[in-house]
């Protein structure tokens, strides 16, 4: 077209004109720490995995998890979850069912078979693990993956530690944690059973092993002074849910009494019932606030029956099996004193619950170790004092937890695998946190948490079946899609829209992103409007 | 026990994007290979909503042409910012011949495009609120009446912004403009006056009137592509905040249309033949002063001691947008 | 084919052989006829593959025009005197956007005090929009201009005004020669258009120029016009050659030779002048007249080598440059710079006032006899005015002059004729 000057000009000639040279600020790509990350022991990039699961490729989802933490469907049943805690969606309606999308997960890799990936390359290292449970397994997990030849030796006759001897099968299955275990075995990791490891310095010379990994577990109950009749029956409760495990379930009769407040009393509270006791009564010093056991276990325990005493303590069993109680009530800061009243209650067993210890003597001998109150002290990066050998779960000062136990393998595996190398681990330096301020909540969609399905509370009580049952796909799916993606990039599109000069460039699916600073004029429409916080305005420099 | 199936989205519709959504269910400026009718490298200020505005509804339009699209322009910011000699944004055939005309151009190119045997190919006229309420008003309801097929777009940002924001008969009551100063016993656009040209379109009984916002790219993608998809006169009314002319912070231009939208001031509707007949809903009622307070036009209602006479005769104006309107479901609100 | 009918329709008929595909018009007195005589052609089917557009306004008549022409159709338009006003802006836009649009002005007064008869303030109201500006004398030579409209405008990218006198020709029988559709179609080619809105091959059309190419394009507008001094001509001789009558071109000169008075206008009053040029001639008087077809561009070496060797120049015009005097007289004084000529300019005809034989050979004895002045208003009622302008000395408010006037003239129309 013989075009006149000027006037008429030819279509989308303005990219000559440069109009980033406007700006004073620009916007830039980052990803902060979602809460759920940030809040997980266990070190797991939930969102990262969240991400994978939203889109319904959840082996993808589940191999993100499994880079962390070997055990989702045993996680997904038995953490506590203090991702969800801090989840920003609780401050929009719910927090998101994380624990339940894991489990999900967990449960969906142990129907399809889903395998770990064979090391790439071997390293020729030998690592011991003391102890099956899940700090043992996690350990003995990620020294493989990295390439070293591992050996998990355990006292019991089976792998698990806690998570089997500890926990009740209504709260988690055994075929899901051996499911969970065998991959692991399948990863090439040795396992020997029934073997206790009486001196550790002996056995890695005698294994050849460059280091070791010990996660022995608290399996020795802690005992208080109650006077009793030699006809009363006393228990602990690490012996009765261990008993659980074995032919002979324990006899704990029709009465049963448990003393404590943590969630091993309610195990095994809950475990009398489904034995058949009429009753079950957990005798706790303090109040319902200060009780340890997690609320929703608390809330559980009750709808089956279970009756829990406050601010009561034992002063002693008759050999009929009387107990008698002292009401308890609390201080100003919140101890529980004596009132001098006193009550009886009809017991046909009193089970102690009252915290567990860490059987340490395979460390005598070992020069250079410090131990304090039961446990050995560790340098951050979980080595002893001595080197070589380092140590987690419940052996070193800690929060007991599955999930704190994993996490603890991870770090000692990473920190095993730097220290066999002659180098120490560099974890990557943590990101600003995605608060809930930093986050656009208009865009995300209202809806509420998906709750799992609870069994009927008559079944429930009567049998070790499991009590909450898993999300199928589409809740998962649901509960998964809740996930606000907090601070890391969700592909939403929202920048790409909503700049005025196109100056976002879309680079794809998975691939995100990035400005084109040739026409952004840094009006930060984009930071305003990213739904979860991704991108942040910076001074231009000149 | 059953659980209740949900189809949930993460974000559903609200982001511009969404993975999980089908490919054909996604937004038009989702897409990678959107059109950008109105290209980089034109003049409008930072956070500008006519730009923005602008290319959502042109690309929305070209979709439904198959890119078989002419713009016409009526003279205001947009015309100016995006076709200075020697350089143009735009990627489609476009002309602008004046201020007052776009409506009455447009009905000549559409008729040109009957007569030459080229009726796939679409028209769309455009023009600020200026060029649309006010002086090419006798134009557009020449167009209306003709019933002419072109679809016309007003970018509405309540006053005249290219010529230093003077008051047009969009400007809300109250607003602070170059020619109705902060000043006097009633500062800023006398209440009761002004013109609301969606529901004059109505009166023209015209296939197709819609309001829509920047602030919700899915419902103006729909309605554009709506307008495209009927023959005849069709109205699209878009609001787009200035940051330059409310006072209001560039990165701030999507919240301001929200807070429009959500408290009520601008209500979202569409109309078929002079009848109302879908109204997008309010999702999180705000009151109006979650609106007003972040523009500058607004701040002489927030003093030292707040107008609150006139704040409540502006939440009144929203009250009965929101009732005349049907804006929240009042069964869901209830229940 | 020969045809007795109204000027109006004549050129409807015309307008309708050039085949333009959108008709947009407003009505105003004294267009109407012609929109009414196309717009019943195409109602009819008699105008194919055409369309025509009731629109609110003049300026929505030109704006509509200005889009359809700009996505390439042949476009017509017509108006008259407010009307073009009303439609001002989009004049000045049609030819800065270099659309090839037709438009059809019946010559009308410009009120205050409104008046729908003939003259020709309406036009020159326009004459520097960037227009080509033609006057039609006759109209077989309306019928005629109009189809060569078209071919200029489309050859040059350039919008065409066709100026005819409102009544004197709009409304006046006439015997006229209609061509045939086939004689049209050989002279003037389907349009093709020099820039279109077409989405295969987008362009961006009215940017936004300033200073730094503004210049440029108001020099690249005149110059189109120059050119057009070439074409006009050019194609008034092909028309001619096809058609076998002269019409168009720049001038016309009517007994100039050895003329010693020379009187110059423009469209139907020439007819008249020539008459009175005929009885003078006859009486022995050296008198001529030249009549200027092309006002825009103004032909300034065809006037000037029409006019150079008379010794006086009346120039009769219908309209007034309140203040200074003639319009067209500027015009005429500019192509004889540098040449020692007497001068006199003579408003004549405004609102319809009929020009006679009578009063123009009584002018035109005056003007041979240097006896004219420089400004002639011709047949000014002097009692009129002087009593106006006596009573206006001695009372601020003395209402409407035109009024007034009236009621002492006792009178609507006594003068029209």
């Amino acid at each position: 077209m013989d075009k006149p000057f000027a006037i008429t000009l030819d279509v989308g000639s303005s990219l000559a004109n440069k109009t980033g040279s406007w700006r004073t600020s620009r916007p830039v790509y980052l990803d902060r720490l979602p809460p759920c990350n940030n809040a997980c022991p266990a070190g797991e990039n939930i969102q990262a995995w969240l991400f994978h699961a939203e889109g319904g490729d959840y082996e993808a989802a589940w191999r993100e998890l499994t880079q962390n933490n070997p055990l989702p469907a045993v996680m997904g049943r038995v953490c506590y979850h203090p991702c969800e805690d801090a989840c920003n969606r609780g401050k929009l309606d719910a927090a998101v069912g994380i624990n339940s999308v894991e489990r999900f997960l967990g449960d969906e890799a142990i129907k399809r078979g889903w395998k770990f990936p064979a090391p790439p390359k071997e390293s020729g290292k030998r690592v011991l693990v003391v102890g099956a449970g899940p700090s043992g397994l996690s350990a003995a997990y990620h020294l493989r993956r990295l390439g070293h030849a591992v050996k998990v030796v355990d006292a019991g006759p089976m792998a698990g530690g806690m998570m089997r001897f500890g926990i009740p099968k209504y709260r988690l299955p055994r075929d899901v944690l051996d499911a969970e275990v065998k991959r692991i075995a399948d990863l090439g990791v040795e396992f020997e059973y029934n073997r206790k490891v009486e001196n550790i310095r002996d056995t890695m010379t005698e294994g050849k092993f460059d280091a070791v990994f010990l996660a022995v577990g608290a399996h020795i109950a802690k005992r208080a002074y109650i006077p009793a009749g030699e006809a009363a029956k006393m228990l602990d409760a690490v012996s009765v849910l261990r008993d659980m495990e074995g032919e002979e379930k324990p006899m704990l009769g029709r009465r049963v009494v448990v003393y404590g407040g943590g969630n091993t009393a309610l195990d095994v509270a809950r475990t009398a019932k489904r034995l058949g006791a009429s009753e079950a009564i957990i005798v706790y010093r303090r109040n319902r606030e200060k009780m340890p056991a997690h609320d929703f276990e608390v809330e559980e325990a009750l709808q089956e029956g279970v009756m829990i005493k406050w601010l009561s303590t034992i002063k002693n069993m008759a050999n009929e099996g009387t107990l008698t109680v002292e009401k308890m009530k609390l201080d100003e800061k919140g101890f529980p004193q004596p009132t001098g009243e006193f009550e009886t209650l009809e017991a046909d067993s009193l089970v102690l619950a009252l915290g567990q210890d860490v059987d340490l003597s395979l460390l005598e001998g070992v020069p250079g170790l410090a131990i304090k109150d039961g446990t050995v002290q560790v340098a951050p990066n979980m080595m002893t004092g001595y080197p070589g050998i380092f140590a987690g779960g419940d052996m070193v000062p800690s929060e007991r937890t599955v999930t704190v136990a994993v996490g603890h393998g991870k770090k000692a595996a990473r920190n095993i695998d730097a220290w066999l190398a002659g180098g120490t681990y560099e974890p990557a330096p943590k990101h600003e946190l995605a608060d809930f301020e930093k986050l656009n909540a208009w865009y995300y969609t209202d809806a509420s948490k998906t709750v799992r399905p609870m069994l009927d509370i008559v079944r429930r009580t009567s049998t070790f079946d499991e009590v909450v049952s898993g999300l199928d796909e589409t809740n998962a799916l649901f509960e998964a899609r809740r996930c606000l993606s907090c601070g890391n990039c969700f592909e939403c599109d929202n920048c790409y829209g909503v700049c005025p000069d196109n100056s976002v460039i879309k680079l794809g699916p998975g691939k995100r992103f990035e400005f084109n600073y040739d026409y952004c004029k840094g009006c930060g429409i984009c930071v305003s409007e990213c739904p979860c916080g991704a991108i942040k305005m910076v001074p231009e420099t000149i | 026990m059953e659980m209740q199936t949900v189809k949930f989205y993460q974000t559903g519709t609200f982001t511009v994007g969404n993975r999980l959504l089908d490919e054909n269910e996604r937004s038009v400026q989702a897409n990678m290979e959107r059109t950008n009718s109105l290209n980089s490298g034109h003049r409008a200020c930072q956070g500008c909503g006519e730009a923005l505005g602008a290319r959502y509804a042109i690309d929305a339009a070209m979709r439904v042409t198959g890119d078989k699209l002419i713009a016409v322009n009526a003279t205001g910011c947009l015309e100016v910012f995006s076709t200075p000699y020697p350089e143009t944004s735009w990627q489609i055939p476009w002309i602008h011949s004046l201020f007052g005309n776009a409506a009455a151009v447009a009905s000549g190119v559409a008729a040109a495009m009957r007569v030459t045997g080229r009726s796939d190919v679409r028209v769309v006229a455009q023009g600020g609120d200026g060029g649309t309420t006010d002086i090419g008003f006798g134009c557009l309801s020449g167009m209306f009446e003709r019933n002419d097929d072109v679809l016309y777009i007003c970018y509405d940002n309540e006053a005249y912004m290219n010529t230093g924001v003077q008051r047009s008969s969009a400007t809300p009551p109250a607003a602070r403009t170059a020619t109705t100063m902060a000043v006097g016993k009633e500062p800023g656009n006398v209440f009761g006056t002004g013109k609301n040209v969606p529901l004059i379109a109505m009166a023209h009984h015209i296939p197709y009137v819609a309001t829509a916002s920047v602030a919700n790219l899915r419902d103006l993608e729909f309605k554009v592509t709506r307008a495209m998809n009927v023959h005849g006169a069709r109205y699209v009314h878009i609001h787009v905040p200035c940051p330059l002319g409310w006072g209001s912070a560039p990165a701030d231009t999507i919240k301001v249309a929200r807070m429009a939208v959500e408290s009520g001031l601008f209500p979202l509707f569409e109309a078929e033949h002079g009848e109302v007949t879908g109204r997008t809903r309010i999702r999180h009622k705000v009151p109006v002063t979650e609106y007003l307070k972040l523009q500058k036009r607004f701040a002489h209602l927030f003093g030292k001691t707040p107008d609150q006479e006139r704040l409540d005769q502006i939440q009144a104006i929203a009250d009965k947008n929101i009732r005349t309107f049907g804006l929240i479901d009042t069964e869901l609100a209830h229940g | 084919m020969l045809k007795q009918v109204e000027g109006s329709h004549a050129v409807a008929e015309a307008i309708a052989l050039s085949r333009p595909q959108i008709i947009c018009a407003y009505p105003i007195t004294p267009q109407t006829h012609i929109v009414e005589g196309v717009g019943e052609m195409v109602k009819d089917g008699t105008l194919k593959n055409c369309e025509f557009i009731n629109v609110e306004s003049e300026f929505a008549a030109l704006s509509v025009a200005i889009g359809a022409s700009a996505a390439g159709a042949r476009t017509y338009t017509a108006t008259s005197s407010q009307g073009l006003l009303f439609m001002a802006e989009a004049v000045y836009n049609a030819a800065g956007l270099g659309l090839p649009i037709v438009m059809t002005i019946g010559n009308r007064a410009i009120g205050a005090p409104i008046n729908i008869w003939n003259d020709h303030s309406d036009s020159m109201s326009m004459r520097d929009a960037g227009w080509i500006q033609l006057f039609a004398e006759t109209n077989q030579e309306a019928l005629d201009l109009h189809i060569q409209a078209f071919r200029l405008a489309e050859e040059l990218s350039c919008p065409v005004m066709v100026c005819m006198d409102g009544f004197i020709l709009t409304h006046a029988y006439d015997r006229v020669d209609v061509p045939s559709q086939e004689e049209v179609d050989a002279f003037l080619p389907p349009f093709e258009p020099r820039q279109i809105l077409d989405p295969s091959a987008p362009v961006t059309i009215g940017a936004m120029v300033g200073p730094e190419a503004f210049t440029e394009v108001r020099y690249l507008a005149h110059h189109k016009q120059l050119r057009a001094l070439t074409l006009i001509p050019q194609l008034s001789a092909e028309f001619e050659q096809r058609f076998g009558r002269a019409s168009g071109g720049l001038i016309r000169e009517y007994c100039t030779e050895g003329a010693e008075t020379i009187v110059v206008s423009l469209g139907s009053i020439n007819g008249t002048v020539q008459e009175v040029v005929d009885d003078m001639r006859a009486d022995g008087a050296k008198i001529g007249s030249v009549s200027i077809c092309s006002f825009r561009p103004f032909p300034l070496t065809a006037l000037r080598d029409a006019l150079q060797n008379a010794k006086r120049v009346v120039v009769l015009e219908k309209c007034l440059a309140v203040g200074l005097g003639g319009i067209v007289s500027d015009g005429v004084r500019k192509s004889l710079s540098g040449i020692q000529l007497k001068g006199y300019t003579v408003i004549a005809g405004l609102g319809g006032r009929a020009i006679t034989r009578g009063s123009l050979r009584q002018l035109f004895e005056d003007a041979a006899a240097d006896e004219l002045e420089q400004v002639t208003f011709l047949d000014l009622n002097a009692d009129v005015v002087a009593y106006e302008l006596e009573r206006e000395s001695q009372a601020r408010r003395t209402g409407p002059t035109a009024e007034a006037i009236l009621k002492r003239l006792g009178t609507v129309s006594s003068k029209i004729g």
